[in-house]
């Protein structure tokens, strides 16, 4: 058998997730491929992975929850509630709140969980986060180790407040360079996807490094990490920085002393490194029915769509909201087409409603809804009939995603789908936008 | 712990959303679950399933959302093992926990048909196609993940843990 023999020197050397790992199993090192029992810092379920997860912790022969503060459940994916189904589902989600001393984020608190977990502070660089949704990747913008796990599991944390993972591998994506004017973090993410695929990135850690991500705000960090799981990624991670203190500043204690000292280090292992110049990038567009099918805008062809969505946990953000409104600012949208605003979350929506952003949607005949995460998976509002075509800022565009198997779905940046929203057709912003 | 079934084949990255759309999240008994699995692809799969079935898959299968309605569903169908070129990790994870046999397979898309009689034995992580005489050798489970599958999943298991201390 071949045992890999390590320089005991090499011990010290780690990136940024295999710090995370190494501190959470209590361990002075970890490498790829060791199976680690982490301590979970925090644990989050929504009204659609909730349900499940509170039945198993039922029938686990558990009474308490390991650490009431540390759970967290937000309702986001119907709300408010679309059916009788469920409202009784979001019921049973308050009683177990309630029985267990648990934070529940209500309709009108709160808004769709990734916005809401690092607004309400339960981000912390360095730490441990595991949520029952595939894109708590998200939380890797702020520097911590976050990944989806499912209800089962995470019934189990909440009993034990454990779990059990594998030490990934670490691709290291290094990118330089300025966008241009209306091209945004979601091309970039968007042309990652489209070069390695969706399973490129298989049982891995991302991490996402170079002056590009140093100059990023926190709002395009969020959506580049989020994207991570659509190619595989077990995680997506930025190095926290002076912006991610700003952004966490009032929100968690101690900000700074957070992230001392968490960086990869200069000679940690990496499985490879990628590098991408974004200075000639171009607006991409996932077309159907993959989030791997990426192309430039120029090589997409004639699309007409019938919607135009700007929300979601990739881009529902105020910067995003900032991007679509000055494209339609004394604009209309194209007759036939449905232009929906999302805002990820409540704070988002009030800060929106501050910079008269949502006067700017409603005058230029866009529909402005409350925070949820609505027709990004099919749930409700804005789903699409057969032969429809939705132009979308959301993360996936799998068949059915959002309303019928015969429906189309192409991911884009918010500056494109206002563009689109415009036109009626797939539009590159940088045509018709301001200079 | 041996299974065995027809095989149903699908191909690379089926994600969850075709396994169980979003529009049915909202149910939470399994049975009913199990009525829409695949629809994204197939309506005729539940009738195809009840017999107890394998399904077979290329690349990356299970990825997309984490919901544990999708494993369920095929459970609850009547899949008896999924067996892959390679899984998404949080299908993978939710499938053990909750009970359903998952074993990754290099080569398996090329080595079965449609309605091929699979035989799979899961600590081994064998695999033989019966109607062509084949055997191809999956990546075994650690013990500890083969332990929750034998206890029916992460319920059973957690549940005996707890009993035990």
């Amino acid at each position: 058998m071949n045992k890999i023999i390590r320089n005991p020197k090499e011990a010290m050397k780690m990136n940024i997730s295999e710090k995370i790992l190494a501190k959470a199993a209590g361990k002075s090192t970890v490498h790829p491929g060791d199976i680690v029992d982490a301590n979970v810092d925090v644990i989050m379920v929504h009204d659609l992975t909730g349900p499940l997860a509170i039945e198993a912790f039922k029938k686990m022969g558990v009474n308490k929850v390991w650490d009431n503060k540390k759970v967290v459940i937000i309702l986001d994916h119907q709300i408010p509630a679309e059916s009788v189904k469920m409202a009784e589902l979001h019921k049973m989600l308050r009683k177990f709140a309630k029985e267990q001393s648990v934070r529940i984020y209500d309709v009108g608190e709160g808004g769709i969980c990734h916005q809401v977990m690092p607004e309400k502070g339960y981000v912390t660089p360095g730490s441990l986060i595991v949520g029952a949704d595939s894109h708590t990747c998200t939380y890797g913008a702020f520097g911590a180790f976050a990944t989806g796990i499912g209800s089962t599991e995470a019934a189990a944390v909440f009993a034990t407040g454990k779990i059990w993972l594998k030490v990934p591998e670490t691709i290291k994506i290094y990118v330089k360079g300025q966008f241009q004017k209306y091209v945004t973090p979601k091309d970039l993410i968007l042309s990652i996807i489209g070069k390695l695929g969706v399973d490129g990135a298989i049982y891995k850690s991302v991490e996402f490094t170079g002056p590009t991500m140093k100059a990023m705000s926190t709002a395009g960090r969020m959506t580049v990490c989020n994207m991570a799981v659509e190619m595989g990624a077990k995680n997506g991670i930025v190095e926290p920085d002076e912006t991610t203190s700003k952004f966490l500043e009032g929100r968690i204690p101690n900000v700074k002393e957070s992230f001392k000292s968490l960086k990869s280090d200069a000679d940690a292992a990496y499985e490879k490194t990628i590098n991408i110049d974004v200075a000639d990038l171009e607006p991409q567009v996932a077309c159907p029915s993959s989030v791997d099918n990426v192309k430039p805008i120029s090589k997409v062809g004639d699309v007409e769509v019938n919607q135009a969505f700007i929300g979601s946990c990739t881009n529902g953000r105020i910067e995003d909201l900032r991007l679509g409104a000055q494209i339609l600012k004394g604009k209309k949208v194209k007759s036939g087409v449905r232009a929906l605003v999302i805002p990820a979350s409540q704070e988002v929506y009030a800060q929106a409603l501050k910079e008269g952003l949502v006067e700017i949607f409603t005058e230029a005949g866009a529909l402005v809804c409350g925070a949820t995460c609505g027709p990004c998976l099919g749930g409700h509002i804005g789903l699409l009939a057969s032969g429809e075509v939705c132009v979308s800022t959301s993360n996936r565009n799998f068949i059915g995603r959002m309303g019928s198997t015969e429906a189309s779905v192409y991911l884009a940046s918010p500056a494109t789908v206002a563009a689109s929203a415009l036109t009626g057709k797939l539009t590159d912003p940088r045509t018709v936008g301001a200079k | 712990m041996k299974v065995k079934g027809k095989a149903i084949k699908f191909g690379n990255n089926i994600d969850t959303d075709v396994i169980l759309p979003g529009k049915w999240l909202s149910l939470i008994d399994p049975k009913e679950l199990a009525k829409h699995t695949m629809e994204g692809l197939d309506l005729t799969f539940p009738e195809k399933a009840k017999k107890g079935v394998i399904v077979v898959g290329g690349k990356n299968f299970g990825c997309g959302s984490s919901r544990e309605q999708a494993p369920l569903a095929l459970k609850y169908a009547g899949v008896q093992c999924v067996l892959a070129e390679s899984f998404a990790r949080i299908f993978f994870r939710n499938s053990i926990n909750i009970g359903l046999p998952v074993i990754e397979c290099k080569g398996i898309l090329a080595a079965v048909n449609n309605d091929d009689e699979v035989a799979v034995d899961l600590e081994a992580g064998k695999i033989t196609n019966l109607t062509k005489n084949q055997n191809l050798q999956g990546i075994k489970l650690p013990p500890f993940i083969m332990e929750i599958l034998l206890d029916g999943g992460l319920i059973e298991n957690l549940r005996k843990r707890v009993t035990k201390k």
